[in-house]
């Protein structure tokens, strides 16, 4: 069963003078397993979205329900939000235990488990996230890297085995090898736990690279859904909204305003390459 | 947690908003001495009409000024029974059994009621029409005298401004990681006052944490741009009296020889 999102509106400070609309109008379905991308300009309304997949804020009118369970309820919250793992923005900031572990295992305490075996299920998660549990378990989570913090936090959202994972830019602020790092990380957890993946993200390569399907938000408006292919092939969209696209989208763009005939829904790098090569082949001159 | 208001400054742009901060402090600790001065009933109506002139005059809705009100009621009809009964001097008026009621004791009762509503009003005055901000730069002004005997009132200043200036950040702060914790499943809303105490600390850890950061990170930033304390340190509004901080002056000296003069021929 899906997460599906109809009609959501969410007003701030409604009913005052500094009211606004954060979100109007906004119909989504995130899907079982699936990779689906969520880009927009800031303060388009994306952070204020992913806070209602799991409840956190509450629908000014519309629905949101997990599973079946309608998230504006009470009771139907509680077993909602055990199915989205939500990993906020710097979640290294909301770690707090003595050692690793111990903050690891605090999801799946709250959820009522054994300290044995929550501890136990600490361990699997750390190792998931790639941070080796032997090494890691005692140490003080303030101790850690940047790169190892945030493992480390992704690590206390997963060991709750959420069927739904909902990242807010989670590789902001991390340098290049460790972006790729957390994206691998959340390619394999895809795999091992068979998650639907939620990610916000302002960068459209890795969005290109990943995403199975792509939702663009633009002033609290869902403006475009579609597979990758569809929302990257449409870059004049995107780019007039203020987005940026993937480097491999610009360049299609830009042969095509020059006459060069490349596919408008090229945005991978292989298949640029295999269509130049294409060109290339068919005139011939340039070899 | 976004619903608190800090201070309860009222944005406006009337004669008393644009009074110089230091002549609305000073003229509020005046305010406060003038109103435990006062001791008939007939000479309340200065103070009385004081505050009735200024809230006018500054474009401040009087439902703002009830507010203000509002947290002390329960201390007003306190004082006021307490007063009503327990001071015995004068004339009884009425009696049964152990509980007398006296002129002294009608007389202390109304008094200390009208100073606590006066009080409470002049003062939401000032604070209802000066930003925080302005006030500390007033604090500082008005304490810079003290700094040859050691006083640092630069650094006093600064402090506040600092702590103002954060409040709504740490607000924020510990709304995100409150969320944050929610999504791992805490609860911070079920349990009796233990549990609930214990179930704050996955959010005090974390907030005192980000606190030092910013702590360290902001000293950083102002060593870098060549703080030193208030030494030598020239600001971008000046504070300067005008010709209304006089007349304010001038109207304060006038209630405190009204007030002196009333109470003098008439008790």
């Amino acid at each position: 069963m899906p997460i599906v999102v109809e009609k959501l509106k969410h007003s701030y400070m409604e009913g005052s003078s500094l009211a606004h609309d954060a979100l109007r109008d906004i119909d989504l379905t995130v899907h079982d397993g699936e990779f689906l991308g969520l880009i927009g300009h800031t303060g388009s309304g994306k952070s204020t979205f992913v806070q209602h997949l799991n409840g956190l804020l509450q629908p000014t009118s519309g629905t949101v329900t997990v599973d079946g369970f309608n998230m504006a309820d009470k009771k139907q919250r509680v077993q909602g939000r055990r199915l989205v793992g939500m990993v906020f923005q710097y979640p290294e900031y909301q770690l707090f235990e003595e050692t690793v572990q111990r903050d690891v295992a605090y999801g799946v305490k709250n959820m009522g488990m054994g300290e044995k075996e929550a501890l136990e299920r600490a361990d699997e998660a750390m190792a998931l996230v790639g941070l080796d549990p032997v090494k890691f378990r005692d140490k003080s989570p303030f101790e850690l890297s940047g790169g190892e913090k945030r493992r480390a936090a992704l690590a206390g959202i997963i060991v709750m085995r959420p069927k739904y994972l909902v990242l807010d830019e989670p590789m902001a602020g991390l340098d290049p090898l460790g972006r790729h790092a957390i994206l691998d990380t959340i390619d394999s957890l895809r795999e091992t736990l068979g998650c639907a993946v939620v990610m916000v993200s302002h960068s459209m390569d890795d969005m290109a690279d990943r995403a199975e399907r792509i939702a663009v938000l633009a002033k609290g408006r869902l403006i475009r859904v579609g597979t990758t292919a569809e929302v990257f092939g449409d870059a004049k969209t995107l780019i007039d909204n203020g987005l940026d696209v993937p480097q491999v989208s610009r360049l299609a763009l830009m042969l095509r305003e020059r006459g060069v005939d490349v596919p408008s829904t090229i945005f991978d790098m292989d298949e640029m390459e295999l269509a130049l090569l294409r060109l290339l082949g068919k005139g011939g001159e340039k070899q | 947690m976004k619903d608190i208001t800090l201070g309860q400054y009222f944005p406006g742009n009337s004669s008393i908003h644009r009074l110089d901060p230091r002549t609305k402090l000073l003229g509020m600790i005046a305010y406060i001495v003038l109103v435990f001065i006062v001791d008939h009933i007939a000479v309340f109506l200065i103070p009385a009409v004081f505050v009735a002139a200024v809230t006018l005059l500054s474009g401040v809705p009087v439902s703002y000024l009830l507010k203000s009100l509002k947290p002390i009621r329960f201390l007003l009809v306190f004082m006021f029974i307490l007063n009503l009964f327990m001071v015995k001097s004068g004339e009884t008026l009425w009696a049964w059994r152990f509980l007398v009621i006296t002129e002294g004791g009608v007389k202390q009762a109304v008094y200390i009621s009208l100073r606590l509503i006066l009080l409470l009003s002049g003062t939401s005055l000032m604070t209802l029409t000066t930003t925080p901000i302005a006030l500390t730069d007033a604090l500082e002004k008005l304490l810079h005298p003290l700094g040859r005997l050691g006083f640092p009132a630069h650094e006093l200043a600064m402090m506040m401004t600092i702590a103002l200036r954060f409040i709504p950040t740490l607000i924020e702060e510990a709304d995100k990681i409150m969320k944050a914790q929610m999504a791992r499943g805490a609860d911070f809303e079920s349990g009796n006052v233990f549990k609930r105490a214990k179930s704050m600390v996955p959010v005090l850890v974390p907030l005192f944490i980000s606190a030092f950061r910013r702590a360290d990170e902001l000293a950083m930033a102002m060593e870098s741009r060549c703080y030193h304390g208030g030494d030598g340190r020239t600001r971008m509004h000046v504070l300067r009296f005008q010709k209304a901080d006089a007349l304010a002056a001038a109207v304060f000296v006038l209630m405190t020889a009204g007030i002196i003069l009333l109470q003098m021929f008439a008790v």
